[in-house]
């Protein structure tokens, strides 16, 4: 069954959303069956997350907002898998 | 003998041949069909892919591979080897349509606003390069070992494929901020950015001095002996300080000194050990509040402020409340207009005109205190009734915790001496402990702005700020209260004999200065 799904989470990593945690992203994004997309608003415009280039070219900067969407089966679990990886600033630390 | 300026991107001293790099030159390539060039293209990126798989993993470690993932995940996917195969299909050859791909990406990441992206530029340079060496079966040549390396620009990959053993790094381009940058300080490459190159023609030797900033073409008997002094003069230092970071800091009369850290934040703490520190001494909580459109929730401070408790494992860590207004603004609480923010409502002074934020910090903190020995520090007090207000704040907050019957534990609450009235009768304030700003202390008592370049001189530590220091020393020892200094003088190692000799025994510092911190301490003599 299709599934829809979105949330929005604040990026708190030092740099925004530079090349490492950006890897981590597209990698998670990857893992998942669904279409999903970051957004710098809840209205778009809409980039594929599971592409380290467009990723890298939104520039997220530190303590921006970033919405999150996805559409497919395993649409809510990806969102929530996301959000989590962001919030855990990336595992960057241990 | 010349010396060239320029600006320290990794520590250290280097000395050696100078080795200019200069742009590869490559062999005309033969062109075929637009299939054959698609297939040309695909086949180098994967021949790229595969050659910087094999360099991160004879570079393992954090900032190699991250470096390298990156790269390697821009050549995963799809979108950049598109852009250039649409180029193919409209008739261009492979190389022309790889480099306007990345050309256009490049100029994209150099114009940003941000340092961090800009810098990146050269990771994209950089795999660029490594797909047209594919592409043309040709490459750079190898860099000697142990040589001061001179280039415009100095690709990543091309840094970890370099045996450096004693060279160094001069760039034209370049910021402390870049990969290369990150890789150099990790590997203990000295380099220095912002040197112009073209001045290097001609010349053969150099020493590279990151200490002073400075390259030095072609030197002198006297330059050379003057040089090998310094760097003898470093690797003591290094030396030195290395032995002491994992030791408790002891003056070399015996007495135990605490060295704690300065933090703005959980993200400091990530290149700390913590068995080489006595704890947090100051946390800043601006961090949370900057740049965003609301106020961070209880739960969001509750887990931040837990986090630097657990990095701690029972060592204190000391959280200070929000310290908005003066050079900290805060949209939608800070004051707007002010005319002279430093001397306005800022610190406790906001705080408590807006006890409902305050609140919520009080309850996250008194919740995190669960977790291990956290304490309480309340900045800019100027009365002893302001922080008699905050402390009923604080007890009521863990009483509405403990209504709820939520985990909580009221810590101890100390304030941050900094302005001079407070610091003049210190016995007048009832605090668990005292921690001492010296920064915003020093601007307050000589009246000379913490920005005033041009008054640097004025803004000095005088002895009436040692006699200030010393007073409180001596009310904390009397009444068994604590104090720290937390400002930017404890960092300082010159500073440490002079803090010692007022009574302190406790230094808060910026975790780069640990070490120096504790070789300063164990270079003291003390009175018990």
């Amino acid at each position: 069954m299709t599934q829809r799904a979105n949330g929005s989470v604040v990026v708190r990593h030092e740099v925004g959303m530079h090349a490492r945690p950006s890897v981590k992203l597209t990698q998670l994004a990857k893992s998942f069956a669904a279409k999903i997309d970051l957004g710098a608003s809840a209205d778009g415009p809409w980039i594929d997350a599971k592409s380290i280039v467009k990723v890298m070219r939104t520039r997220t900067p530190k303590d921006a907002v970033l919405h999150i969407r996805a559409e497919g089966a395993d649409a809510t679990s990806a969102v929530r898998a996301l959000i989590e990886l962001i919030e855990r600033d990336f595992e960057l630390e241990t | 003998m010349i010396r060239l300026a320029g600006t320290a991107a990794a520590p250290g001293l280097a000395s050696g041949r100078l080795v200019r790099l200069a742009a590869v030159e490559r062999a005309a390539r033969r062109h075929g069909t637009p299939e054959e060039e698609r297939a040309a293209l695909t086949t180098a990126v994967a021949a790229a892919r595969d050659a910087l798989a094999a360099l991160a993993e004879r570079n393992p470690g954090e900032e190699a591979s991250g470096i390298l993932a990156f790269q390697i995940e821009l050549l995963q996917e799809g979108e950049l080897p598109g852009i250039a195969y649409e180029a193919i299909a409209k008739g261009g050859t492979a190389e022309a349509a790889w480099q306007a791909a990345l050309e256009a990406e490049i100029v994209d990441y150099e114009s940003s606003t941000f340092p961090y992206f800009r810098a990146r530029a050269s990771d994209l340079r950089d795999l660029r390069e490594r797909v047209l060496e594919a592409l043309f079966g040709s490459g750079n040549e190898p860099i000697p070992a142990g040589a001061i390396v001179a280039a415009d620009d100095l690709a990543p990959s091309r840094f970890l494929a370099t045996d450096w053993d004693g060279g160094g790094i001069v760039l034209r381009r370049g910021s402390a901020t870049s990969h290369v940058a990150i890789l150099a300080r990790s590997r203990g490459v000295p380099m220095l950015v912002g040197i112009d190159t073209a001045r290097l023609n001609g010349h053969r030797e150099a020493l590279l001095d990151a200490e002073e900033g400075v390259l030095i073409l072609d030197p002198d008997a006297r330059e050379r002996s003057e040089f090998e002094r310094r760097r003898a003069a470093h690797a003591a230092r290094l030396a030195e300080e290395a032995v002491h970071l994992a030791r408790d800091a002891t003056t070399a009369s015996g007495e135990r000194v605490r060295v704690l850290i300065n933090i703005a934040g959980p993200d400091d703490l990530a290149a700390v050990d913590p068995a080489h520190t006595d704890g947090v001494g100051l946390m800043r909580t601006e961090f949370m509040f900057h740049g965003r459109e609301q106020l961070p929730g209880e739960e969001e401070q509750y887990r931040a402020y837990r986090r630097v408790v657990e990095w701690a494992q029972d060592r204190p860590v000391t959280i200070r409340t929000l310290d908005a207004g003066g050079d900290k603004p805060v949209p939608g609480l800070t004051l707007e207009g002010e005319s002279n923010p430093f001397l306005g409502v800022r610190g406790v002074r906001l705080s408590l005109r807006r006890p409902e934020v305050l609140g919520v910090q009080l309850r996250a903190l008194a919740r995190a205190a669960v977790a291990g020995p956290l304490k309480i520090m309340v900045p800019m007090v100027t009365t002893p009734d302001e922080f008699a207000r905050c402390r009923a704040l604080l007890v009521h907050a863990a009483a509405e915790l403990d209504a709820k019957g939520i985990p909580a534990r009221r810590p101890p609450l100390g304030m941050m001496v900094e302005v001079p009235v407070a610091a003049l009768e210190i016995e007048r304030f009832d605090a668990d402990f005292y921690s001492i700003g010296s920064n915003d202390l020093i601007q307050y008592l000589n009246a000379v702005s913490r920005d005033a370049a041009e008054l640097a001189a004025l803004g000095r530590p005088s002895s009436g700020l040692w006699r200030l220091i010393r007073a409180i020393c001596e009310h904390g020892r009397r009444t068994r209260r604590e104090v720290t200094l937390c400002g930017d003088l404890a960092s300082d190692p010159r500073a440490v004999p002079a803090l010692l000799e007022c009574g302190l025994r406790a230094l808060s510092v910026v975790p780069s200065a640990i070490a120096s911190v504790k070789a300063a301490v164990a270079r003291q003599e003390t009175r018990a």
